[in-house]
């Protein structure tokens, strides 16, 4: 029986065409997956799917029946519930509030926020994530926010429920819990539509494939009748494949990234690396390892308690941006909604910000190198846009993310720190965005990745491993994937390792 | 290591964060300011503590108190309207203009006085409701757009009264701005029963609790199902109207419609609220707190009055001093004020 379909659906933003006559219909009780390059139109069928957009022609039926009107958004959510790419956790509330916002169960016609809380904590609890609903959802980690998101989706009872890349912001754990819950659902008999550009993940909870592809509906079957490789080939059609950048190890060129006893109280202790011009270091870790609040104090988004970071032989100012980044560091934050973009400035103002002395004398930047600057970034890094005019708030998740990157290996940076460089980018692009990357470690740059993902740091010369606070395991070339992941989850190397 | 460490429940440890235990204190953070100042005001002339200059104080505030609850709300969810200045002078001097005779500089329509109260109240909704039409539908930013009309409202006051006070008050507009009960003024009992109606429902029902929602995340609060710009349009028309409602105490107080009613006043209505911890960027504050930022003005600008400030020099301190306050208030709340 068919659950929910989206029919024929087209929808136009001024000249791009997100959706092209595409759908997908889904039938009752399985976990079905859409994927697609970034900008392949799979957001855009998600607000179609949950009724915050309308599709210019094409049809929604929920069980066979018309979807409700745009404006009747209480029928729409007893439909559908949804975990958006983009946050919609609101900062400035409860975490508590947030998980009942717009549904606070009342007694004689008042909120009951004694009830709220102790129902938050068991939506919370029921979902294991030990967050007191309390908290100002500010103050939040952006994997704890993403946790929160994914446990109001699954509270609301719906029988049909959306995740758009749930999993690009949580551990290897998180989403192991997340999808044990999702087979729970399922069991129960709930619907899914799951979106991921992690291929594996398709094929461990779904049971059946949408590709997507420039917009259009290319291909619906069943997991198992289609192997990996046909399943990238569709969703990228016959591009060519990037090769991989040829970098020759790192000689012992001076230190661009000097860490000496770092530490900040309850995040990281004692934490000491060195990075080499040229060289790659990954860093790797789980959610509560610490590793990320390390990259932020790198940056100087925070301030250690203790420790120095030297960046290519000067000590910036701790806990100032403005300061590191004039020592001569890139970074790639990983909230990028928030720390990375300028929502409303174009595509090229974006990319181009941190190379603004290059772009003409005394302060002035020129209209045309600025074009010509953006128009070879969008090449570069397969950016999907309408054009360097288009403001960034309009492209794609993923493209989103490819703009932030250009931008960070732009200003040609003596040290990197990129955080979770992939989390959210389509395999393709995923390769042209590392084959970038190190390119800039072959021409002399120190490249520090930050990351869950050991795809991520398949180029690096070293890797770390970081467990609650502490950097416990050092690897050199030639390591192994199973004693990686040992250590990431804190397993001693000394009592070994099986699996 | 013993046991397998679980990352779930390692992963899930909230970030310690003492800003958190302080948030809950963060509305009385104003009290010790009102408590100094109350003080100050003993020591500087016998004369503050007695009965008769607090319920003066008070008083003084209400019009004040009104603008700031309606401006506090629109702020928290994430607009802006200058013009209540020109609505709490425009709204009365059309109403009266609309009932008094010719000769007392009325528009020669000499409608019943009886519809004064109601008019100047309807006109504070049309001016909220036009507004808010100027900004949801026309997609305009809040701040022009309300700049421009308190221009214009202004302008219309002038226009429509000749530039004339109005003197010629029916009692009827005149009641509620200088009738006692039960000891007390009642524009201090209209004020504290509407500041605890506003507290009560932005703290407790769901339609107060989306405004903070839309104020927080715009976005986040249509997606939840929040009917967003319905609830702005309703904050606005309300704004207006307790604009208006201002208007005709502030009629009442003065036996009067100045030509310039209320003019200059928005200066204070937003330091007010900025002072009790009302963000500009939406979101953030509570009615709480701004009544105390409207305690701590008018407690500042009694005891600047009965220091014998000269008059020439007393508005240069006054501003002055409010916004020494705002520096205090950021420096102790901690927080940016965005
Ligand atoms: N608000 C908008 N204004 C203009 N263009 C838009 C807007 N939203 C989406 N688009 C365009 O529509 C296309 C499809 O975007 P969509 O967000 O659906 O991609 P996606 O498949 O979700 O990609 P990703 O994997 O990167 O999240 C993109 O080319 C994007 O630039
Ligand atoms: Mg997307």
């Amino acid at each position: 029986m068919t659950a929910v379909a989206a029919e024929h659906i087209t929808k136009r933003y001024g000249a791009t065409t997100a959706l092209d006559d595409a759908g997908v219909s889904l039938r009752s009780g399985e976990t079905h997956a859409l994927v697609g390059r970034n900008g392949a139109g799979k957001s855009t069928l998600v607000s179609i799917l949950t009724g915050l957009q309308r599709a210019d022609s094409g049809r929604v039926t929920f069980d066979g029946e018309p979807a409700p009107p745009l404006a009747d958004r209480d029928a729409w959510r007893q439909r559908v519930a949804c975990v958006y790419q983009k946050s919609t956790i609101i900062p400035t509330l409860t975490v508590g509030e947030n998980l009942f916002l717009n549904r606070q169960q009342s007694r004689r016609g008042l909120i009951d926020w004694h009830g709220l809380r102790r129902r938050a904590g068991e939506v919370l609890g029921r979902y294991g994530v030990a967050i007191d609903p309390g908290m100002v959802a500010g103050d939040l980690t952006v994997e704890q926010t993403q946790l929160v998101e994914i446990a109001r989706a699954l509270s609301f009872g719906a029988k049909f429920i959306i995740l758009d890349e749930p999993t690009a912001r949580l551990d290897a754990a998180a989403i192991e819990r997340l999808f044990e819950r999702m087979r729970d659902l399922r069991a129960a008999g709930v619907t899914f539509l799951f979106i991921s550009h992690h291929l594996q993940e398709v094929y461990e909870v779904c049971q059946r494939v949408t590709v997507f592809r420039d917009a259009k509906h290319v291909l619906t079957a069943g997991v198992d009748d289609l192997p990996h490789d046909e399943l990238v080939r569709a969703m990228t059609g016959d591009a060519p494949v990037t090769a991989a950048a040829a970098r020759s190890s790192a000689g012992d060129g001076p230190v661009v990234l000097d860490v000496r006893g770092l530490t900040l109280a309850d995040r990281f202790d004692d934490v000491s690396l060195e990075v080499r011009a040229g060289e790659m270091v990954g860093l790797i870790g789980s959610g509560s390892s610490g590793k990320n609040a390390l990259a932020q104090t790198i940056a100087g988004l925070l301030k250690a308690d203790a420790g120095t970071v030297t960046i290519a032989g000067t000590t910036p100012k701790p806990g100032s941006v403005p300061a590191a980044l004039d020592a001569g560091l890139g970074y790639l934050p990983q909230d990028r909604h928030t720390e990375g973009l300028v929502p409303l400035l174009s595509v090229a103002e974006n990319a181009t910000m941190t190379i603004g002395k290059r772009l003409g004398p005394a302060g002035i930047a020129l209209p045309a190198r600025r074009r010509e600057a953006a128009v070879a970034m969008i090449e570069e890094y397969d950016i999907r846009t309408s054009g360097p005019e288009q403001p960034v708030n309009g492209l794609s998740g993923g493209n989103a993310q490819k703009v932030v990157l250009a931008r960070a290996l732009a200003s040609d940076p003596k040290a990197l720190v990129l955080v979770s460089p992939t989390a959210g980018v389509d395999v393709r692009s995923k390769q042209s965005l590392l084959t970038a990357v190190v390119r800039a470690a072959a021409g002399g740059t120190g490249v520090l990745i930050v990351s869950d993902e050991l795809d991520d740091v398949r180029d690096c010369d070293r890797v770390l491993v970081m467990f609650h606070g502490r950097v416990v395991h050092h690897a050199g070339k030639g390591w192994d994937d199973a004693t990686l992941i040992g250590a990431v989850e804190g397993v001693r190397e000394e009592k070994g390792f099986a699996e | 290591m013993t046991g397998t460490p679980t990352l779930a429940t390692a992963k899930a440890e909230p970030r310690p964060h003492p800003r958190l235990r302080l948030a809950r204190f963060r509305d009385l953070a104003l009290v010790p300011a009102i408590l100094v100042l109350v003080l100050v005001g003993a020591l500087i002339d016998p004369v503050f503590l007695t009965r008769d200059n607090l319920v003066n104080v008070l008083q003084q505030q209400t019009e004040l108190s009104l603008l700031v609850l309606a401006e506090s709300v629109i702020l928290i969810a994430g607009k802006f309207d200058l013009s209540l200045e020109s609505t709490i002078g425009l709204a009365p001097a059309l109403a009266l203009g609309l009932v008094i005779p010719t000769a007392s500089h009325g528009l020669g329509t000499n409608w019943p006085t009886a519809l004064a109260i109601p008019i100047c109240l309807l006109t504070g909704a049309v001016i909220g409701a036009f507004n808010g039409l100027l900004i949801l539908r026309f997609k305009l930013s809040a701040f022009i757009v309300t700049l421009g009309m308190l221009i214009v409202l202004r302008g219309l006051q002038i226009g429509l009264t000749g530039g004339q006070n109005l003197f010629d008050i029916p009692p009827s507009v005149l009641y509620l701005g200088n009738a006692t009960w039960l000891g007390l003024p009642a524009s201090i009992w209209i004020c504290a029963v509407l500041f605890a109606a506003g507290i009560l429902a932005l703290g407790f029902l769901r339609a107060g609790r989306a405004v903070y929602a839309i104020g927080g995340n715009v976005d986040a609060a249509r997606a939840a199902g929040i009917r967003t710009d319905r609830v702005v349009w309703l904050v606005l028309v309300v704004g207006s109207l307790l604009a208006a409602l201002a208007g005709l105490l502030m009629t009442g107080r003065f036996g009067s419609v100045a030509a310039a009613q209320g003019q200059g006043m928005i200066f204070t209505v937003f330091a007010a609220a900025v002072i009790g911890g009302v963000s500009l960027d939406g979101g953030k504050g509570t009615l709480f707190g701004a009544l105390c930022g409207v305690l701590v003005i008018g407690l500042i600008n009694n005891i600047l009055t009965l220091g014998g400030v000269s008059a020439q020099w007393i508005q240069a301190i006054y501003g002055g001093i409010i916004l020494a306050a705002l520096v205090l208030a950021r420096l102790t709340s901690g927080k940016a004020q965005d």
